[in-house]
């Protein structure tokens, strides 16, 4: 089984140096796509590979380059970004890749610059990712003395600056307007879109934002191929996912698999199980903002098309398994609280309504909610809603309320009816430590 | 012209404006708190959410916000869909979980956007039954209190205060439901415009402290329309009043003039109304006035530049246009003069304050705007927007879509030069700025227009560098579409009001529609030199020689507009003075007898801006005692002493005779419409609309209902409602 993004990682977990990278054959898609392509080939490449955006949307890579408007000297300079202002709840790809091959994201990200004519390219990094952040500055550091940034690339004549912006630790920058707004130092409030970042985004001009992950596969593409990409995966989208595990399960951890790996093949074979004492409940399957599956569910395959299918989201590929022990409404509430407190504030539906969803969740876990309670809930996961909201944060946070809402609806009734948290009990480990 | 749907019936509205606005202008009631006419859509509130349909035939459809969605020929929408109701009644049921219920004690009762918002969305049950968010407030100055537990979080007072008016000390902090609009740090609110926060609040975030201090609700309030005294602009206000005293001033909306605003000194400087310096009883006898006049006294008149148009003419009637002085200083009768003359001969002219802020390269020569004429000031700082304007319609970025239109250039700006004796606040949006001495800019200013046509004079012997200015002002100048040259009397210098009118003149030969604009100090300066009459120098001369020997002065203080020794000197000479004022002024306490006058909110009258605009402003309440309009009592003491005069009953007759008299203020009879004007046969009741409360305002003092003034000099009425 072919690992193209974490092969090279080495096994001590140890900073990749730029020598070694290249002694595994790094920077020489970087080569072909600069000195023998052009940067509409590079974008048809991607396209046709197949390859949609692995930060939770799943957008065609290739086709968002597309929008990107012929080059205009006077909406210039053009910016390519990697978002890895990785914060989605139970997401640790990113990191992995970061800290595990630096150079590979950087060698996409020049590919990717190269593919939409950009000039100047920034890496928004999570603030929290602390060693990711020295390693992209070492690598960043070695790129630059060896020429493959800066001033006329491998003799190409083609110019590409790269920066390192750490972010100040809010979730709402993961969105890819927001991102721009706190690039530019305002405040990182997402903007309305039309107009799209390609046509006015970092300082008002032409702009692709993508995930670290997607960039990461970029150097892949380039060097084997779109079919070979598309052969990587088990479903009709290309690639391999790099997928992770955490909860109450043996061995919870990260796993580059082909893309389309079912739910059971993560849990069972990779993540080895349950843990001794607990039981299957139910998974989130791509990070806090998607909706729970059941049981039913664990032969989906863990692909976009799949996993929308069976009534949730891919997401980030990275799943939380909820065990018989957690106590769901807590779990609920738990997330939620994370959703309240990184709303941006801009608009009234998420700033107002997810406060007032935490303490409703909070005044049922402790025993104090009422059925009327659940019909405030059941109205909020209707209204706090696309297009009714300014962006995606609070419909994100509706996915695990709806469907918890509806998975586990008699564990909410019997915190109401018993007035109290059916889960707790005096000598439980298990208490509810989310808090 | 586009046609589109809503709730299935044809509507015709302006392509391309947004949903919100279009629907507003035809009389529909879409609720909403974050868009403003003059800052446009963010749609950060939800509150307009319209339903809109892809066909006749989607029944489903999606929600929008109206004002963040172009109006597209054969566009469908709803405005009464079940869901988007439910919807907007939703957002309201937000912002009032954590809103404080004290609607009956709150001071924006009677004009809170929040409470209209809430009864059309038909909220009214509340479901929210935990704690609410509470604030700390700041001090922010003598002006505007701070509450914030009131606030909706609608982002409309920093989106105003920075992107608006460019002010940097208040902003917006923290996140969630915790975000809070105020300062780092209490203190005084450093933008002149900081008092449009009161009105653009929906809430009673920000409210007027002058108006709360006296605990006056709006509807205790008698308004009437009027105008601003505070400078040369002419902003025009509604002035409200509450048992006899003036209480507040808030903006009267004229889009060609202030637009939606005004600035703090037209807003909070009125209190000089209700000063103790008000002159309220007559220093002598009513009788002696006229038996002065009547017994052979050489009389002559000074009028005065903050007096209504209507109340000079009184004075100059009354004494003869031979012994009538403008009451302009000898310096501001020869500016103003000029000013007159070059706008008289064009070809270039006057800007109104909508045109300067669609100015796309503007040259200020000398002043000081941000004082001088604040509103100018607010107006140019939009002028320098025009060019991100451009590049957004280019975009296809609609010019309503305020961030992205704002986000599409960034700190690219059009063209705003600056020439002035020291550093002013516009500088920030400046594109150059050169301070010198008031001869020199007059220098740059001849330079720019030699460039623009060498056959204007030219200038010898100026630096490289300003040279180079001159050159790089003159192309920006040349390039525009609607270039605007500002200067005014600030400086003292005919010659710079010479050099604009030369830059201006230049452009015109050119073929480019240039305007003019002056700034003038104060708020009757142009209406006052039009009627002509000397400067108050001559007056001296004339008592000094012996030509007179009484002198009338009518709402000046002459200490303000000449020498000590020279005002003393005067006064020592003539043997009676007469002063009619307001206000215990030093030239009040030299004269022999005085009359006490009525403020602008006391009478009505016409005052010209410095464009060269007539705007009538009337009478808000009928003062007490023996204050007196200065036109009618200058009218009686006409009657007195010159039988056969005709009689004036009412302001529109002064306002007729006035333009007959003389040359130049023809027309200005219709600047407002004539007292005898009614709708439907009836007088308009002067604001608010009908609350019965107001009648039994004197209750304690007598529970019969007085009769209500007449008013004889307008269409207004002084009604049981208002």
């Amino acid at each position: 089984m072919e690992r193209p993004l974490t092969e090279h990682m080495r096994p001590d977990g140890g900073y990749l140096s730029l020598r070694e990278y290249e002694e595994k054959g790094g920077y020489q898609a970087a080569r072909k796509a600069l000195q023998g392509m052009t940067p509409k080939e590079v974008q048809e490449l991607v396209t046709s590979s197949k390859l949609r955006g692995r930060g939770g949307a799943g957008f065609n890579t290739g086709l968002k380059w597309s929008f990107v408007p012929p080059v205009d000297a006077a909406r210039r300079p053009r910016y390519l970004i990697a978002n890895a202002d990785e914060m989605e709840p139970g997401t640790f790809k990113d990191r992995m890749l970061m800290e595990g091959n630096t150079h590979q994201l950087i060698e996409g990200m020049i590919i990717a610059s190269f593919a939409i004519q950009a000039d100047i390219s920034y890496i928004f990094l999570r603030w929290a990712y602390k060693l990711s952040a020295k390693r992209l500055e070492t690598a960043l550091s070695e790129a630059y003395s060896r020429k493959y940034l800066g001033k006329n690339i491998f003799g190409t004549g083609y110019d590409l600056e790269m920066y390192l912006h750490t972010g100040a630790g809010r979730y709402i920058c993961g969105e890819e307007t927001a991102l721009l707004n706190a690039l530019e130092g305002k405040r990182a409030i997402p903007r309305a879109k039309p107009p799209f970042p390609q046509v006015s985004g970092l300082w008002g001009k032409p702009t692709v934002v993508n995930n670290v992950e997607t960039l990461a596969n970029i150097p892949h593409i380039i060097n084997s191929g779109a079919e070979w990409f598309i052969n990587l995966s088990r479903s009709r989208d290309g690639g391999t996912k790099v997928y992770g595990v955490s909860g109450k399960v043996a061995r919870p951890g990260w796993w580059e698999l082909p893309l389309g790996t079912t739910i059971r093949e993560l849990i069972e074979e990779h993540a080895g199980g349950m843990k001794d004492g607990y039981r299957f409940r139910s998974v989130l399957p791509g990070g806090a903002s998607t909706e729970f599956l059941a049981e039913e569910h664990l032969e989906v395959p863990m692909d976009f098309d799949s996993v929308q299918l069976a009534g949730s989201r891919l997401g980030t590929g990275t799943m939380i398994v909820i065990d018989d022990r957690t106590c769901t409404v807590g779990a609920v509430h738990n997330l939620q609280q994370f959703f309240s407190q990184e709303s941006c504030g801009w608009c009234t539906p998420c700033r107002e309504g997810l406060p007032w969803i935490v303490q409703t969740l909070g005044a049922i876990e402790n025993g104090q909610g009422t059925p009327e309670d659940l019909e405030m809930l059941d109205r909020h996961t209707d209204l706090l809603w696309l297009d009714k909201t300014f962006c995606a944060h609070a419909p994100g946070a509706m996915e695990p309320l709806r469907s918890g809402l509806k998975l586990f609806r008699d564990d909410f009734m019997r915190h109401i009816k018993q007035r109290r948290c059916p889960y707790r009990t005096r000598n439980s480990d298990d208490n509810n430590i989310y808090r | 012209m586009t046609t589109i749907y809503i709730d299935n019936r044809p509507y015709t509205v302006k392509g391309g404006d947004n949903l919100l606005h279009a629907c507003l202008s035809l009389g529909f009631d879409i609720p909403y708190f974050c868009w403003h006419p003059a800052m446009h859509s963010v749609g950060s509130c939800r509150q307009c959410a319209v339903k809109l349909f892809k066909d006749e035939h989607d029944t489903h459809g999606k929600i929008v916000m109206s004002c963040m969605t172009a109006a597209v020929d054969g566009m469908r929408i709803s405005i009464d869909d079940v869901e988007v109701r439910i919807f907007r009644k939703s957002v309201i049921e937000w912002l009032m979980a954590n809103h404080p219920h004290d609607c009956p004690v709150c001071d924006e009762g009677g004009e809170c956007h929040l409470q209209d918002m809430t009864v059309m969305t038909g909220h009214s049950y509340r479901e929210f039954r935990f704690r609410k968010r509470t604030y700390r407030n700041q001090y922010l100055g003598p002006f505007i209190n701070h509450e914030m537990n009131r606030c909706i979080q609608c982002y409309r007072c920093v989106r105003f205060y920075r992107d608006y008016a460019g002010g940097r000390d208040f902003d917006v902090f923290a996140s969630r439901d915790r975000v809070y609009f105020g300062k780092h740090e209490d203190g005084v609110l450093e933008s002149e415009f900081s008092g449009n926060l009161v009105e653009i609040c929906p809430t009673g975030v920000f409210t007027d402290k002058t108006f709360k201090k006296n605990y006056t609700r709006k509807w205790d309030l008698q308004t009437a329309p009027s105008i601003c005294v505070h400078c040369g602009l002419g902003c025009n206000t509604i002035a409200g009043e509450r048992y006899g005293y003036l209480r507040r001033i808030i903006n009267r909306y004229n889009g060609a003039v202030n637009g939606y605003f005004l600035c703090d000194r037209g807003r909070f400087g009125y209190e000089f109304v209700n000063s103790e310096r008000r002159l309220t009883g007559s220093l002598m006898s009513s009788g002696l006035p006229a038996r002065l006049l009547y017994f052979g006294a050489r009389v002559i008149g000074i009028g005065s530049p903050r007096a209504s148009l209507e109340a000079n003419f009184a004075l100059m009637s009354l004494v003869g246009e031979e012994h009538y002085y403008s009451g302009l200083s000898q310096t501001d009768h020869a500016l103003l003069s000029k000013i007159i003359d070059i706008l008289q001969e064009g070809p270039a002219r006057s800007a109104s304050l909508q045109d300067a802020a669609a100015s796309d390269a503007v040259f200020i020569l000398g002043e000081d705007v941000t004082n001088s004429a604040p509103l100018l000031a607010l107006a140019l700082r939009q002028s320098v927007r025009g060019k991100s304007l451009e590049t957004a319609l280019r975009l296809h970025i609609p010019e309503w879509h305020d961030e992205a239109v704002r986000g599409a250039v960034q700190q690219e700006k059009g063209d705003l030069f600056l020439a002035t004796p020291y550093s002013t606040k516009l500088e920030d949006v400046s594109t150059y700025y050169y301070h010198a001495a008031p001869a020199e800019l007059a220098r740059l200013g001849f330079a720019v227009a030699h460039e623009l046509d060498k056959a204007s004079p030219s200038v010898s012997g100026l630096a490289g560098d300003v040279h180079a200015s001159a050159v790089r002002i003159a192309l920006a100048l040349k390039m525009a579409h609607n270039p605007l040259v500002v200067s005014g009397t600030s400086c003292g210098s005919e010659k710079l009001i010479e050099a604009a009118a030369n830059v201006s003149k230049a452009l015109c030969k050119a073929g480019s529609s240039a305007k003019l604009c002056f700034t003038v100090p104060e708020c009757n300066s142009l209406g006052t030199a039009l009627m002509g009459g000397r400067s108050i120098n001559d007056a001296f001369t004339a008592v000094q020689d012996g030509e007179a020997d009484t002198v009338i002065i009518l709402e000046n203080d002459l200490y303000r507009r000449a020498e000590r020794r020279e005002v003393d000197a005067f006064f020592d000479r003539a043997r009676h003075v007469m002063a009619i004022d307001h206000c215990r002024t030093e030239t009040v306490t030299r004269a022999d007898v005085v009359l006490p006058a009525a403020v602008f909110a006391e009478t009505g009258g016409t005052l010209v801006n410095n464009e060269g605009r007539a705007q009538r402003f009337y009478r808000v309440y009928v003062p007490q005692g023996s204050i007196q309009e200065s036109w009618r009592r200058l009218k009686e003491m006409m009657l007195a002493v010159r039988p056969g005069v005709e009689n004036w009953d009412s302001l529109d007759d002064v306002t007729r005779a006035l333009e007959n008299a003389i040359p130049g203020f023809g027309g200005i009879a219709s600047s407002a419409p004539l007292a005898e004007f009614r709708v439907t046969g009836q007088k308009i009741p002067r604001q608010p609309h009908r609350y019965s409360g107001r009648t039994a305002m004197h209750a304690d003092i007598s529970i019969q209902e007085p009769k209500p003034p007449d008013d004889s000099d307008s269409p207004l009425a002084f009604s049981m409602e208002g």
